[in-house]
């Protein structure tokens, strides 16, 4: 099979998005399709060889924050470039709401069109505004799939129509697999994430950590991600702050054997996720997980089953929780063995045949993508079109 | 005057370009709706297809074959009108057959039966799949056909109004738990 994925964000900036269009491409291509994925990039990057540049995304202001976009006319000429060259049976666009190459491609192509969506934002001013456009761009897509129930919810108040479920992909053997690094273990709390995007909800971990070390002084919290570590302990007594270690950004490699070290992981989120990838990143690991009651989280830990879940932002309830788990090696043992077993779902191998259903679904019968033309034809027939 | 004339002329044209570009996204619609009811189509026959030839092979016991068989030859042979209601049957029938997991090994064990039940199992998967499709193009039909300007100037022309497909697809819980 044929098949254009277009990715809508920087394919230089690290990214949930940039990682599930990754690990799928990869999947198509071992299984011998062809896959090609547009994404915007600098000239410069080394690029896979499945990946195609559409350009360098633009800074501009969008949302409440500075987002990377592709837009305008040279945007648009790339995507019919690559829609035309690729002669695709399917294309499958992702995050297609962002006024980006999503959209762009909505615009341009006909055919069978899969979308997923990822975030679950609630419906922004803007996109009220352009309702009836985004409407008539999100009417060619033939199949729309959302990473977890709680985006589905989302999607149909603000869109209307549905989507079928497909969360988004692991390597559970890659987490499973890794070796645990001694230094990170005995008595260790594990937090990857932002540190300085308070939705990340590391200041809740804080505020809970001094209830943690009065019960259990020898614990250690490892921290690993981007931001400002002065800042993230100053909410903490001096003596505990050396409880408290920073590791920075660590590479994939590491993020696994971090998660295979510790005796916990904390995802305190406040807000803001619609799937949680972290968490089966960490029960694939065999960590044992303590997390936020989010929607998205309680979906992905199976309600309470296959990992534990305190009020959000309830600092108080989060310390009580960590402390009963660490004293309890039994509890602990038989999150790992649920998690685990749990996970299987996300595997790359389920995940990918259910995606490559949707694909077979909706090209059955149906002729290969081309572009729409029909806007073209109109301007040529009025003696307008440039060639 | 002139002026007058050639503002109402623009107007006209300006209507006329925004009915025929709604048309031609309605016609779209029309066309996406066909496509998705031919792959529930497929996939509902071949769901049937799948479940009749289980019930003939003697891999199931003779109680459990003449159920399935039944439900499956039904479903193939409804009309129209009566074709939700034997869909939804066989879901319950398939529901019935398969409703503990040691039928489904019973069935991977029998020679043959593991290809037959992989075969079963995304058969089983792929109804919900196509249906919530075809739904969701009946749904952004139906919104469309229901602003004024669709029912005043007739742009969907003698298209019948589209109607969504409504059934039980539940699939058998011990068939497609593939963690097994």
């Amino acid at each position: 099979m044929r098949i254009g994925i277009v990715c809508p964000y920087s394919w230089d900036v690290p990214g949930g998005v940039q990682f599930h269009i990754r690990d799928l491409a990869e999947y198509f291509v071992r299984l011998g399709h062809e896959v090609s994925v547009l994404a915007p990039a600098d000239d410069d990057t080394p690029l896979p060889p499945y990946v195609v540049s559409a350009g360098r995304a633009v800074p501009v202001p969008y949302n409440g924050s500075v987002a990377r976009l592709n837009f305008g006319f040279l945007s648009a000429a790339r995507v019919r470039r690559w829609l035309h060259e690729g002669a695709f049976d399917v294309i499958h666009i992702h995050e297609p709401t962002s006024p980006s190459l999503g959209l762009l491609t909505c615009w341009a192509a006909q055919g069978p069109i899969v979308a997923t969506f990822h975030t679950s934002n609630p419906r922004s001013r803007a996109m009220i505004a352009a309702y009836s456009i985004l409407q008539a761009a999100l009417e060619k897509i033939s199949a729309r799939i959302a990473v977890s129930e709680y985006a589905r919810r989302t999607l149909v108040e603000h869109l209307g129509g549905d989507a079928v479920v497909i969360p988004n992909g692991v390597d559970v053997g890659f987490f499973a697999d890794a070796a645990p690094r001694p230094e990170w273990q005995g008595d260790t709390i594990g937090f990857i994430g932002r540190i300085d995007e308070p939705r990340k909800g590391l200041p809740v971990l804080m505020r809970a950590l001094p209830t943690v070390l009065a019960a259990r002084p020898q614990t250690r919290l490892l921290v690993a991600g981007r931001g400002d570590e002065e800042e993230a302990v100053e909410s903490l007594p001096k003596e505990l702050r050396s409880r408290v270690e920073f590791l920075g950004m660590i590479s994939d490699e590491d993020k696994a054997r971090l998660l295979r070290s510790v005796d916990l992981y904390v995802a305190p989120n406040t807000g803001g996720e619609s799937f949680g990838i972290i968490l089966v990143e960490a029960m694939s690991a065999g960590a044992p997980v303590l997390a936020s009651d989010l929607d998205a989280f309680a979906q992905v830990l199976d309600q309470g089953a296959a990992g534990e879940l305190f009020p959000n932002e309830d600092a108080d309830a989060l310390a009580a929780a960590a402390v009963r788990l660490l004293a309890d090696p039994e509890r602990r043992a038989v999150l790992r063995e649920r998690g685990s077993a749990h996970v299987r779902r996300f595997d790359w191998s389920t995940v990918g045949a259910d995606i490559l259903s949707v694909y077979e679904t909706v090209t059955a019968g149906a002729a290969a993508v081309a572009t729409d033309d029909r806007a073209t034809r109109l301007r040529a027939r009025f003696g307008l079109a440039r060639d | 005057m002139t002026a007058t004339l050639i503002w109402i002329l623009a107007v006209l044209v300006a209507v006329g370009l925004y009915l025929s570009w709604t048309a031609g996204r309605l016609d779209r619609l029309h066309a996406r709706i066909d496509a998705a009811r031919a792959a529930l189509d497929a996939q509902l026959l071949r769901r049937a297809s799948v479940a009749q030839e289980l019930a003939t092979s003697g891999v199931l016991d003779p109680a459990a074959s003449i159920v399935l068989y039944e439900a499956a030859h039904a479903a193939r042979q409804a009309e129209e009108e009566l074709r939700e209601v034997a869909e939804s049957e066989l879901s319950q029938a398939l529901r019935a057959v398969f409703a503990d997991a040691q039928q489904v090994d019973a069935l991977r064990e029998a020679p043959g039966g593991e290809a037959a039940a992989d075969e079963l199992a995304e058969a089983v998967r792929r109804v919900p799949m196509a249906r919530r499709f075809h739904n969701d193009a009946v749904g952004a039909a139906r919104r469309l056909r229901e602003h004024r300007k669709v029912r005043w100037f007739r742009l969907a022309g003698h298209a019948p109004f589209p109607l969504a497909f409504e059934m039980d697809d539940e699939s058998p819980a011990a068939l497609v738990e593939r963690a097994a």
